[in-house]
């Protein structure tokens, strides 16, 4: 079912309830915790590097429906791009969401995160959907700086 | 709470709401039902109204310099001091601006610490904090009176012991029996808790801090806007408050301290405007509450609380508290008798104002709030400012309907109601 303003898209909902890459596995390249003080959600990533590509996202957390569908829906973007593709990945995402809805996502580079479209015109909803995403980019940081 | 005042009639609230302009406004293509006066209240007309009058035609420094304006400005602001303390049962001289409640708290911690530096004297040994003493809060205190007790024992070497709460969010008298004792010197606690919303028994923790010779400070933030309040009857020491929640601008609070405190208690904040004889090597200051006001003060807002305060008396203290109370008790029995959702302390309290917290399912409280708003419904979603207490519960986040004396039972309804669009949604998660 989809809402009057399209925040909650039922591919959202099935990311919420799956979670794709969800659960902490071991052997991360770098990991970073992020938390919205706000809302109190919270995200623990780990970046799972091999041959210079993202072998894997594994993470959990708690938030709200918006925050944990993001999470999922990164993990499916970003396995198997490399390093610097990861940070440009980041980089448009970031721009989007900030966008206040003039910046659409690119179905080819974001496959279901166009479903999170909707989000960049709620300003207070901004900060949930990079959450996982934000974790991506100082773990990435991280990595390139060992 | 219970009241034996009536509650306001239809006429009445209709009155009352055609005073509040933004009660007109449209969000999401629905009228707006506001339901986040815990947060912040409407504003009423008649303090716009005031608040612009004053700067349209007396705006002046008060309390310097010598023209008709200056003087006029003078007088308006002390004239809304004594408003506003009369209105909280305090003398004018006990009555310190602040900019919210936040920074009253944080006067009152900072002054003592200055005491327990040595600052103020022999007559301010009395406050002095050190190892061995303890100062006590409560686990459902919000941020603003917890972190500056933290702060204050962790600069001292006093110990910060806290009174826990039982299993729903109420105080634990037992356990504050057992914390509060000999070495007690400060009991900070809440009267009414943002997110239970129940009137905490200030009697009870009063005498157990009058019996441990401690002050007590009482966060009055969500009583003073909602239930009469007498901080002479109520024997406490220290209170704040925010305007902002009782129909005043924000950027002004206010502090109450006991006349003999506030004499004896060194200033937390120096400059201007808060001294008599100032030398290249130290000052004199200013009796209360002089003293805790440095710098250029909150003018046109003092002004306008005055009139926030003399709007709520208009209308009658008692009136107001009975007229929440019916609308808390709605919302609490209401939101209780939905199979899915956990109502936050418990369900049939006479303690109760107008506000509840809850969950509904296993949905995240921001979705809640989120589904709500697109029906124009205001909530509050989050740990508003507790989070020790949402530990305590088990939960991240609540979601939070709050009331005021412009709120009707058809916009509690409409909340109550309006969590089948959480429903549909989320499928019964
Ligand atoms: C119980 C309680 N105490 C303190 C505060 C702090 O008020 P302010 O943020 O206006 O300083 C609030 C308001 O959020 C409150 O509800």
């Amino acid at each position: 079912m989809t809402t009057d303003t399209g925040l909650y898209q039922e591919l959202i909902l099935e990311h919420d309830r799956e979670r794709h890459g969800h659960g902490l596995r071991d052997g991360g390249a770098a990991e970073s915790h992020q938390r919205n003080p706000v809302c109190g959600d919270e995200v623990l990533l780990r970046l799972h590097v091999a041959d210079g590509r993202v072998a894997d996202i594994s993470w959990q957390g708690s938030g709200c429906a918006i925050s944990m569908a993001s999470a999922s829906v990164l993990h499916d973007v970003v396995v198997g791009l490399s390093l610097d593709e990861l940070g440009e990945r980041i980089e448009l995402f970031r721009e989007a969401m900030r966008s206040k809805g003039r910046q659409p996502i690119d179905e080819d580079l974001f496959g279901d995160a166009v479903a999170l479209s909707g989000v960049s015109k709620f300003p207070a909803r901004v900060k949930c959907a990079l959450l996982s995403w934000m974790a991506a980019e100082h773990a990435l940081d991280s990595v390139r700086a060992a | 709470m219970s009241s034996t005042a009536a509650p306001l009639t239809e006429a009445e609230l209709a009155a009352i709401r055609s005073d509040f302009p933004q009660l007109g406004e449209i969000v999401q293509g629905h009228p707006l039902v506001y339901l986040d006066s815990g947060a912040t209240s409407l504003k009423p007309r008649q303090v716009l109204d005031a608040e612009r009058r004053f700067a349209e035609t007396r705006t002046a420094a008060v309390h310097r310099g010598a023209h008709t304006l200056a003087a006029e400005a003078t007088e308006d602001y002390e004239d809304a001091r004594m408003r506003v303390a009369r209105f909280i049962g305090a003398r004018d001289d006990e009555l310190v601006w602040t900019s919210n409640a936040t920074e009253a708290v944080n006067l009152v911690a900072h002054a003592i610490g200055n005491a327990s530096l040595g600052r103020g004297g022999a007559a301010a040994e009395r406050f002095r904090l050190g190892p061995g003493d303890e100062i006590v809060a409560t686990e459902q205190e919000h941020h603003a009176n917890l972190i500056p007790w933290q702060e204050l024992a962790a600069r001292t070497g006093a110990t910060f012991r806290w009174i826990r709460t039982h299993d729903d969010g109420t105080l634990d008298l037992g356990h504050a029996a057992e914390v509060i004792g000999e070495r007690t010197r400060i009991v900070a606690f809440s009267h009414v808790s943002n997110v239970v919303g129940l009137e905490n028994p200030v009697a009870e923790l009063v005498a157990l801090a009058r019996a441990a010779g401690a002050l007590v400070l009482l966060d009055a933030c969500q009583s003073a806007p909602h239930v009469p309040l007498d901080v002479k009857a109520l024997d406490v020491d220290f209170a704040v408050l925010s305007g902002h929640k009782m129909l005043a601008p924000t950027g002004i609070g206010a502090l109450y301290g006991r006349r003999e405190l506030l004499r004896d208690l060194p200033p937390f904040l120096t400059g201007g405007s808060m001294i008599t004889t100032v030398t290249m090597e130290g000052a004199d200051f200013l009796p209360p509450p002089q003293r805790f006001e440095a710098g250029t003060q909150r003018i046109s807002q003092a002004v306008a609380f005055a009139a926030a305060v003399d709007y709520l008396d208009a209308v009658g203290m008692e009136r107001i508290a009975a007229h929440e109370a019916a609308l808390g008790a709605r919302l609490a029995a209401r939101l209780a008798e939905q199979p899915d959702v956990r109502l936050i302390g418990p369900a049939d309290s006479p303690h109760r104002v107008g506000l509840a917290a809850f969950t509904i399912g296993t949905v995240h409280a921001h979705d809640v709030g989120q589904l709500l708003d697109e029906q124009g419904i205001a909530v509050r979603v989050g740990h508003h400012c507790a989070q020790p207490l949402h530990r305590r519960l088990g939960v991240t986040a609540t979601a939070r309907a709050s009331a005021y004396l412009y709120t009707t039972p058809a916009e509690v309804d409409a909340l109550v109601d309006g969590l089948d669009a959480v429903r549909r949604v989320f499928g019964g998660r």
